[in-house]
């Protein structure tokens, strides 16, 4: 496969599972507004500013005016085409991909792509803020669901699938931890309110942003309690948007890349992804706490981007 | 659909005859359209126009700030070619492209037909796609055009007539397929009954006439397509063809050239390619040896080419065969390589580097359509009857000014075709692009495209200018 049709390949993978993630965050965050008393304006700048860093774009969301405010952070993550980040932004991408690939994908899947591309082009901020976002916010979640199954059922297993989902797996990893990051930015009121309604409120966002609250339930069927989310969403075996879940996918599908029937690895991208995996596999939920969860969060970005790295360097590489 | 008030008017039509009788081909799809309600035809004029644009069967508007995508307008009424009538047509192309190509050979290496007087040296040497670096330079089987687009138009009486041969890069094939697959969609019922031949094959053919001219002991070669990129207006086209035949779409920085041998980079390393369907210009294929200034092409490309390690369809250097001023001899090389006498016939052509037909041309411009000898897309064309005084001394100007880059013809009242028009079904103006293929036969795709003017009045019928397309039904022959 050409280097450069993997990559658009990858890239693909990238921005939708970037897109869905965005959308999740945005419509359970608006959700739990409707819970808060006295919401006054400081109140709303608490509550977005952490969500807008989690992102890594507070500094370009200040450089362009904004102010952390609903309409602001639903604005510049959703609908403004100078974050490159921001759910239009992705979709253009995927889409752009997408027409340079479109013969490597199926027709439904390009054409799927293709229509939510321009359903949001046509719908403005205004008129979708007057309707309620949450509706929106469901149909961007619909589209990635749709694209995920036609992927899963119509892609032939071959290298343009295993570049897709290589995507996807890294794009969930590190938004998963960006996700789990926002608690650290959250300041309670006082000491007492550790474990407190806000707290518990404010985990159970972080769980619903992963779609992880009823699988949370069904695994440890009790309190939402820190600790056993941070393993879950971090540590998790099962659950498809856990951290080792999803660097367990992504392990498997470089090998299959690389074609490697040996259990050692056969280049960059497998060995940084497998080492991070065995880390994730060896690593307790106490040491994390221990060290703090912020700066573990933290150094497992900094891991990640080491793997997208490896991969760009191993497979995308234009040698010069 | 109402047809009580069309007017045939002072054309050609090719549904109606002069009274307004309906041509026995045109019968069928008559009786069909006839009591089909406008609204529900409206209803699927817009079924279709949003089926393209959402299968993206679209091309990019330059020059547009958004990098807008539009579709090419689409009519639903289809054009129909009755199989005798396409039966001529395929005798008359046939030995045109032959000749075209012979004389590609000839013209790259002993010149006979300079050297015998048919063709003046001078209009050849100063052809701007006339390459004397590849002088005796061979190609795999001699072919030079691979991939053929004719433009064909029929005059007041119905006569066909060559307008001019797309022999570089001729697009439009995609539009083509998918106004067939759209077709298909909204009249499902039309098609097993209306014995229209199928253009499914035209992706299989091209496939296996990239093949054919492989380099020499290639046994089972590779073949891609070489696009300038994603924002060409023909990206859509490309990705199509490459899609339907399998094969990698490739864009320059893709390739690789060593030891002349063109490579591909795959995420397994490099790997040979041996035919490259190209769809950019000459003159960007290779920095090191057309513009230099080209981001699109490959450094080393065209070494490999010379030494027949890649072969390149169309071949480097067609483009002297599609200069409007070479046209006019086109019929000559037919009775000069093949001893035949042409069966399709051309439109008068006068030559502005001719000092007796320049004055003709400058005493009768408002008369007459005067054309650039190598532009495409409708642009650098004077249309005499239709133009302003000052549009036409401005080309006074021109023509003076460098003779050699212009011909002149008689306005041709191209032949219109019942359209679905805001104000009811009228007349627009029609011409007709077939696809030829020159692999190991020379095969013709059983329809072509029907570009419409779809502006009342007009006769320009390039996307770039208010044309639309039409379906274009070819119907099995007596035999």
């Amino acid at each position: 496969m050409l280097s450069r049709v993997a990559e658009s390949l990858y890239w693909i993978g990238r921005y939708i599972e970037r897109a869905d993630n965005i959308a999740r965050l945005l419509d359970v965050n608006l959700n739990i507004l409707t819970d808060f008393k006295d919401l006054n304006d400081s109140r709303l700048v608490e509550h977005w500013e952490p969500i807008i860093r989690s992102t890594g774009d507070w500094d370009l969301f200040n450089s362009l005016g904004y102010k952390p405010n609903s309409r602001a952070a639903t604005d510049f993550l959703t609908f403004d085409r100078s974050n490159p980040n921001s759910i239009i932004s992705c979709l253009i991408a995927a889409r752009q991909n997408a027409r340079i690939i479109r013969d490597q994908i199926p027709s439904e899947v390009f054409e799927a792509i293709n229509d939510a591309y321009l359903d949001l082009r046509d719908s403005g901020s205004d008129e979708i803020w007057k309707e309620g976002p949450y509706q929106f916010y469901n149909a961007i979640q619909n589209f990635s669901q749709l694209f995920q199954g036609m992927v899963a059922s119509t892609v032939v297993r071959g290298l343009g699938y295993y570049f897709m989902e290589t995507g996807k797996f890294l794009e969930r990893a590190d938004k998963t931890s960006r996700i789990l990051d926002i608690k650290y930015h959250i300041l309670l009121p006082r000491v007492q309110d550790v474990g407190g309604v806000v707290d518990t409120a404010q985990w159970t966002a972080i769980l619903r942003s992963c779609s992880a609250f009823e699988p949370y339930h069904r695994n440890f069927a009790t309190v939402v309690d820190p600790a056993l989310v941070t393993e879950f969403l971090i540590f998790s075996a099962k659950f498809p948007r856990a951290i080792r879940y999803s660097l367990a996918r992504l392990g498997d599908h470089l090998g299959r890349i690389s074609r490697n029937k040996h259990d050692r690895f056969s280049n960059e991208a497998e060995r940084e992804c497998g080492r991070l995996y065995s880390d994730l596999t060896y690593v307790s939920v106490e040491e994390v706490l221990d060290q703090g969860l912020h700066e573990y969060l933290d150094y497992l970005q900094h891991r990640l981007n080491r793997v997208g790295g490896a991969i760009h360097e191993t497979f995308f590489g234009v040698p010069d | 659909m109402d047809f009580s008030s069309y007017e045939v008017g002072d054309f050609f039509d090719e549904m109606f005859e002069e009274d307004g009788t309906i041509r026995p081909h045109y019968q069928g799809i008559y009786e069909r359209l006839k009591d089909l309600p406008p609204a529900e035809m409206l209803q699927k004029q817009k079924a279709v126009d949003r089926a393209f644009l959402r299968q993206g069967v679209t091309f990019t508007v330059y020059n547009d700030e958004q990098g807008t995508e539009r579709i090419f307008p689409f009519d639903l009424f289809p054009r129909i070619i009755p199989g005798d009538e396409w039966e001529t047509l395929e005798r008359g192309l046939t030995p045109r492209i032959t000749a075209l190509n012979l004389f590609l050979k000839d013209i790259y290496s002993e010149q006979r037909i300079i050297k015998e007087d048919i063709i003046p040296r001078s209009y050849i040497e100063s052809a701007p796609y006339f390459r004397p670096e590849f002088m005796h330079v061979p190609v795999p089987k001699d072919i030079y055009i691979h991939i053929c687009g004719t433009d064909l138009i029929r005059d007041q009486n119905g006569e066909y007539l060559v307008l001019e041969d797309n022999a570089r890069s001729p697009s439009g094939v995609s539009y083509l397929l998918e106004n067939r697959e759209a077709m298909k969609k909204v009249f499902p019922h039309f098609f097993p009954n209306t014995g229209t031949r199928s253009v499914d094959r035209y992706t299989e053919d091209l496939l296996e006439t990239l093949k054919y001219i492989a380099p020499e002991g290639v046994d089972d070669p590779t073949a891609v397509l070489l696009t300038p990129g994603v924002y060409n207006s023909a990206y859509f086209e490309h990705s199509l063809l490459a899609r339907r035949m399998g094969i990698e779409i490739v864009e320059g920085s893709d390739l690789v050239v060593e030891n002349s041998f063109v490579y591909m980079r795959t995420t397994e390393g490099l790997k040979r390619v041996d035919v490259i369907y190209r769809r950019i210009d000459d003159d960007f294929l290779d920095p090191d040896v057309f513009r230099e200034d080209s981001l699109l092409g490959v450094r080393g490309l065209v070494d490999a080419y010379r030494k027949g390690n890649v072969s390149l369809a169309n071949s480097i250097g067609t483009g002297v065969a599609d200069d409007k001023l070479i046209y006019k001899y086109v019929p000559d090389m037919i009775r000069f390589y093949m001893s035949e006498e042409p069966l399709l016939a051309s439109v008068d052509t006068y030559v502005a580097d001719d000092p007796k037909e320049r004055s003709y041309i400058l005493d009768n411009l408002a008369n007459l359509v005067v054309k650039s000898t190598n532009e495409a897309g409708g642009y650098g064309m004077l249309i005499g009857p239709h133009s302003t005084r000052s549009e036409i001394e401005t080309f006074r100007d021109l023509i003076n000014a460098n003779p050699r880059n212009f011909i002149a013809q008689p306005p041709i009242s191209l032949s219109r075709h019942p359209t679905i028009t805001e104000e009811g079904i009228q007349g627009r103006h029609v011409d007709l692009r077939p696809y030829i293929l020159c692999g190991k036969k020379i095969s013709i795709l059983p329809g072509g495209l029907t570009r419409v003017a779809l502006r009342k009045g007009s006769l320009v019928v390039n996307s770039s200018q208010g044309g639309g397309s039409k379906d274009t039904w070819v119907l099995y022959g007596e035999s």
